[in-house]
């Protein structure tokens, strides 16, 4: 797919995402953590990095994009709004590890058309991320990602409303990101 | 946590959506006005001739040509700014031309008053007093348009930190003309730049601090 079709169809699940499509918004992320570890690994270029590594700046990336969407200008194309964000993180990264600063992003959106797609190469479990949230938010971030659970399960499991469940979340996921931007080498 | 996981998590959250940044910039720059205005209002208030100056005197209307000029072009900077690949782009003229003109009025004033004179005209009345309450009154606006750039996502903190200072600086300076006898273009590029000059300062390295994401 070129780079203007898969631009299309990105923007196109973004803002059916936007409207509150579940379906569309679990696609686009599939979709970006590939093209993102294919991203992330060539703005890492010559440092060396492992998996872990890579795998952390992939999900602060996708946190951001998240957490940051309503920053998009559903006007303009998606692809250099998702290169920004992901450029910043690994900026972000490099400086905490007292590497050098520059990530360059010529040829990033080239990899995308080079079929750039990654898989997770191996179960990356960052425990002392979620380690960061207290005992009901962590339980339920984990409920329903690492358990597949639905807010609604959850809210009748520990006798919340489900409203207060998405909001636990929401907070959660925000510390999360602020966890991520914290980390240290 | 597996990236996978991570996906359903935020697929859980897709309802949490935000107001789109360009809305949240614009509210907080309507809020910081209205903020501004009624401080203004209540601490200084129109100058006694508004009325026939702000028809009858193009130098005391030049003072909104300038300051709502930088107001105007700061305002599509900060909204640009809020996003990760927002960039400055073709604004650095828009933001040029009050300048140029500001430049172009010092050299008129200066052709049309004697030079033993200019003193008098860049000293003004209350020079020190334009440079104080500039930022006080930009102070509001400084706050929430810093909070709204907060909610976006800056790709470079300081330079929009002195945006937000920049938008914040024209609304106090407009604000605070409405008051000011002083109508020289000379008192404007000494003292207005000056207090214009601070508020952006202080955006920028208030910036720094708080627009991290």
């Amino acid at each position: 797919m070129d780079r203007k079709a898969r631009d299309a169809e990105w923007s196109q699940l973004m803002r059916a995402a936007i409207g509150g499509d579940e379906t569309a918004y679990r696609r686009l992320l599939a979709d970006l953590s590939r093209a993102l570890r294919a991203i992330v690994r060539r703005g890492f270029g010559g440092v060396s990095a492992g998996p872990n590594e890579v795998e952390d700046v992939v999900q602060d990336v996708m946190l951001a994009i998240h957490l940051k969407r309503h920053t998009w200008d559903q006007g303009k194309p998606i692809g250099p709004w998702i290169l920004a964000i992901a450029r910043n993180k690994m900026i972000d990264d490099l400086r905490r590890k007292g590497r050098r600063t520059e990530v360059p992003i010529d040829g990033m959106l080239d990899v995308l058309e080079a079929g750039g797609h990654e898989d997770a190469i191996h179960a990356h479990d960052v425990t002392r991320v979620l380690s960061s949230l207290n005992g009901r938010n962590r339980e339920i971030v984990q409920s329903i990602s690492i358990d597949g659970h639905t807010a609604q399960d959850v809210a009748a499991r520990l006798g919340m409303t489900e409203v207060a469940v998405r909001v636990s979340l929401h907070r959660s996921l925000k510390a999360l990101a602020q966890t991520y931007a914290e980390q240290k080498p | 946590m597996k990236t996978d996981d991570l996906i359903k998590a935020l697929v859980a959250d897709t309802a949490t959506n935000e107001r789109p940044v360009a809305r949240t910039v614009g509210l907080a720059v309507a809020g910081g006005v209205v903020v501004a205005a009624a401080l203004f209002l209540w601490l200084l208030g129109l100058r006694s001739d508004f009325g026939h100056a702000i028809t009858h005197d193009p130098r005391f209307m030049f003072k909104f040509v300038f300051t709502l000029g930088v107001a105007i072009p700061a305002f599509l900077l900060v909204r640009r700014l809020a996003r990760p690949d927002g960039d400055v782009g073709a604004l650095r003229w828009w933001l040029a031309l009050p300048l140029i003109l500001l430049a172009a009025a010092v050299l008129i004033e200066m052709y049309v008053v004697p030079p033993d004179h200019w003193s008098v005209s860049a000293m003004g009345s209350m020079p020190v007093a334009c440079m104080e309450n500039i930022p006080l009154l930009a102070f509001a606006p400084l706050v929430a348009v810093l909070y709204a750039l907060r909610n976006g996502a800056p790709a470079n903190p300081l330079v929009a930190g002195a945006a937000a200072g920049l938008l914040s600086a024209a609304i106090g300076g407009a604000c605070y003309a409405m008051f000011c006898v002083d109508d020289s273009p000379m008192f404007l590029a000494i003292w207005y730049i000056t207090g214009m000059a601070i508020v952006t300062a202080i955006g920028a390295i208030a910036g720094a601090k708080v627009l991290k994401w």
